[in-house]
C-alpha cells in the first residue's frame, strides 16, 4: 500500500463534488424555487428543511465536511495549473480554466452566503423569505448573488463532465462530446432555476 | 542569388542558469527550406541581423522526418517539430523558442530526460528477458494491431507536455505521453501480463494519472494524432476498477 494518497484524494474530490455536494445543490435550488410561489410557500418549505430529523448530523456529514474537503483540495488543484488559453484557445482548455476560476468564485460566494444565512441563523436570526428579500434589496448584493449562482451551476455542470471522465464512464470522444451537450443543458436549466428563484425575492 | 531574406527571432540563452534574450537573424532565402536548414545557415555564418558576429544557435535534431521527436521547439507560438516546419508556410519574422516546460540547456536545446524517466516508471516495454527461452507469445488480432500502431507512433517529442496546463514547475504530473504508453503496452498480449503493475505505477506516488485536469490540449497538439485523451479516460476506467479490485477484491492483483 502506498503512503501517497494523491490518487485517492483526487478521486474523492471528484466524487464528493457530485455526491453529496452536487446532490445538495440540486435540493437547495429546488427548495429555493418555492420562492416563485410566494413568501408563504417558501417559508413552509424552508421550515420543513429546518425541521428535518437529525438536522445537525445531516448538515455536517452531507454538507459541511464534504464541502470543506472539496473546497480545500480544490484550491490546491486550482493553483497547480499554469493557464495557457492565449496559446491554446480550444473550447476544452477554456472550460478547464473556467472550472478553476468559478471554483474560487464559488468558494468566496458560499463562504459569504453561509455567513449571512446559516451562521446568522445559528446566532439567532430567523431564516425566511424576509431575510433573503432584505439581503437582495441591495442591488449590489443581488448582482453578487446572480454571479455566485451562475458560477456555482457552471462549476457543478462542468464538474459532472469531468467526473464522468475521472471515473472512466465516458471514454470515447463521442461520449465525451455528448456529455458536453448534456452538462451544458444542465448548466442552463439550473441557472434558470437559481436566477428565477433569487429574482422572486426582489420587489 | 536571390534578394529575398528570411527573418528569424530566436530566444536564446547561454546555459541552464543564464537569462534568456532575443536575437534577430536575416538569412538568404532558398527554395524548400525548413526551420532546420535555416538554423544550419545561421551555424554556417553566425552573424545576427545587426551584422555582429555571434555564437551559433544550438538546437537538437536527428531524423529530419518527424519520427524521432528531438527537434521540437516553439515555432511562432506553437510547439512542433522544426524539421517539418517549412519556411514557405510560416509567417515572418519566424519566432523560435525552446519548449521551456523542460529544462533549457542552451538556446533551443532542451533536456527531455523526465519523459524517458516516466517511460521507465511505467515500464513502457514488454518484459521478456529471462534465463531461458520463453517460446512464442500469444498472437494479436490484426484489427488490434492496427489500433495499437497508432499509439506506438509516440516519439516522446514533448509537445503534449508543453501544451498541458498541468505540467509545470508546481506539479509533478507525468503528462499524457507516458500515460498513453501504458495503454499501448497493456494492450499487447505479452505486455498485458504486467497490466496491474503498470496501472499501479499510475496510482502510486505523486503526479500520476489522476493529476490530469482534462483540458484536452494534448490531443489537439499531438503531431502524430494519438488519441491521448481517449487513452487517459480508458486508463481512468481501468485504474478505477483496479482500485476497487485492490480494496474489495482478492489477494492477487494480476
Amino acid at each position: 500500500m502506498s503512503t501517497n494518497r494523491e490518487f485517492f484524494y483526487r478521486k474523492l474530490h471528484s466524487l464528493l463534488g457530485v455526491i453529496p455536494v452536487g446532490a445538495f445543490l440540486i435540493v437547495h435550488l429546488t427548495v429555493n424555487y418555492f420562492a416563485v410561489r410566494g413568501p408563504e410557500a417558501y417559508n413552509q418549505a424552508s421550515h420543513f428543511m429546518e425541521n428535518l430529523p437529525f438536522r445537525y448530523f445531516l448538515e455536517i456529514t452531507l454538507i459541511f465536511l464534504p464541502l470543506i474537503f472539496h473546497a480545500v483540495y480544490g484550491l490546491y488543484i486550482a493553483f497547480q495549473a499554469k493557464h495557457n488559453t492565449s496559446t491554446y484557445s480550444y473550447f476544452r482548455n477554456w472550460m478547464f480554466r473556467l472550472q478553476r476560476i468559478t471554483g474560487v468564485i464559488v468558494l468566496i460566494f458560499v463562504a459569504w452566503h453561509v455567513w449571512e444565512t446559516r451562521i446568522a441563523a445559528a446566532l439567532g436570526a430567523e431564516v425566511n423569505f424576509d431575510m433573503m428579500a432584505e439581503i437582495v434589496s441591495n442591488p449590489f448584493a443581488l448582482i453578487l448573488y446572480i454571479i455566485g449562482i451562475t458560477a456555482t451551476t457552471f462549476h457543478f455542470a462542468n464538474g459532472l463532465w469531468s467526473f464522468a471522465i475521472t471515473w472512466g464512464i465516458t471514454v470515447s470522444p463521442r461520449s465525451q462530446q455528448i456529455a458536453t451537450y448534456a452538462t451544458m443543458a444542465i448548466f442552463v436549466a439550473l441557472t434558470f432555476v437559481g436566477i428565477r428563484s433569487i429574482l422572486a425575492f426582489v420587489g | 542569388m536571390s534578394e529575398k531574406v528570411i527573418e528569424l527571432v530566436i530566444k536564446r540563452q547561454a546555459d541552464q542558469n543564464s537569462e534568456p534574450f532575443e536575437e534577430k537573424f536575416k538569412i538568404p532565402y532558398r527554395t524548400n527550406m525548413n526551420v532546420i536548414s535555416a538554423l544550419m545557415e545561421i551555424r554556417r555564418n553566425p552573424v545576427n541581423a545587426n551584422g555582429e558576429t555571434t555564437t551559433a544557435v544550438a538546437w537538437d535534431a536527428s531524423c529530419l522526418e518527424e519520427v524521432c521527436g528531438a527537434c521540437s521547439m516553439i515555432i511562432n507560438g506553437k510547439p512542433r517539430q522544426s524539421c517539418t516546419a517549412l519556411i514557405d508556410q510560416l509567417e515572418q519574422p519566424i519566432k523560435l523558442e525552446p519548449m521551456n516546460t523542460f529544462p533549457v540547456l542552451r538556446d533551443l536545446t532542451i533536456d527531455r530526460s523526465r519523459m524517458f524517466d516516466s517511460l521507465k516508471r511505467v515500464k513502457a516495454w514488454v518484459p521478456i528477458d529471462g534465463t531461458y527461452d520463453l517460446g512464442p507469445g500469444p498472437r494479436m488480432p490484426e484489427a488490434k494491431r492496427q489500433w495499437a500502431y497508432e499509439l506506438s507512433k509516440c516519439m516522446t517529442c514533448g509537445v503534449c507536455l508543453e501544451a498541458c496546463p498541468n505540467v509545470n514547475s508546481k506539479s509533478e504530473f507525468i503528462g499524457p505521453a507516458a500515460l498513453s504508453q501504458v495503454r499501448l503496452f497493456n494492450a499487447h498480449p505479452t505486455g498485458g501480463m504486467h497490466k496491474a503493475e503498470r496501472l499501479e505505477t499510475l496510482m502510486d506516488g505523486e503526479g500520476g494519472l489522476s493529476n490530469c485536469g482534462n483540458s484536452q490540449n494534448c490531443v489537439q497538439a499531438c503531431p502524430k494524432g494519438i488519441p491521448l485523451t481517449t487513452s487517459i479516460a480508458a486508463l481512468n476506467r481501468e485504474t478505477s476498477l483496479q482500485s476497487f479490485k485492490n480494496f474489495f477484491g482478492t489477494d492477487h492483483t494480476a
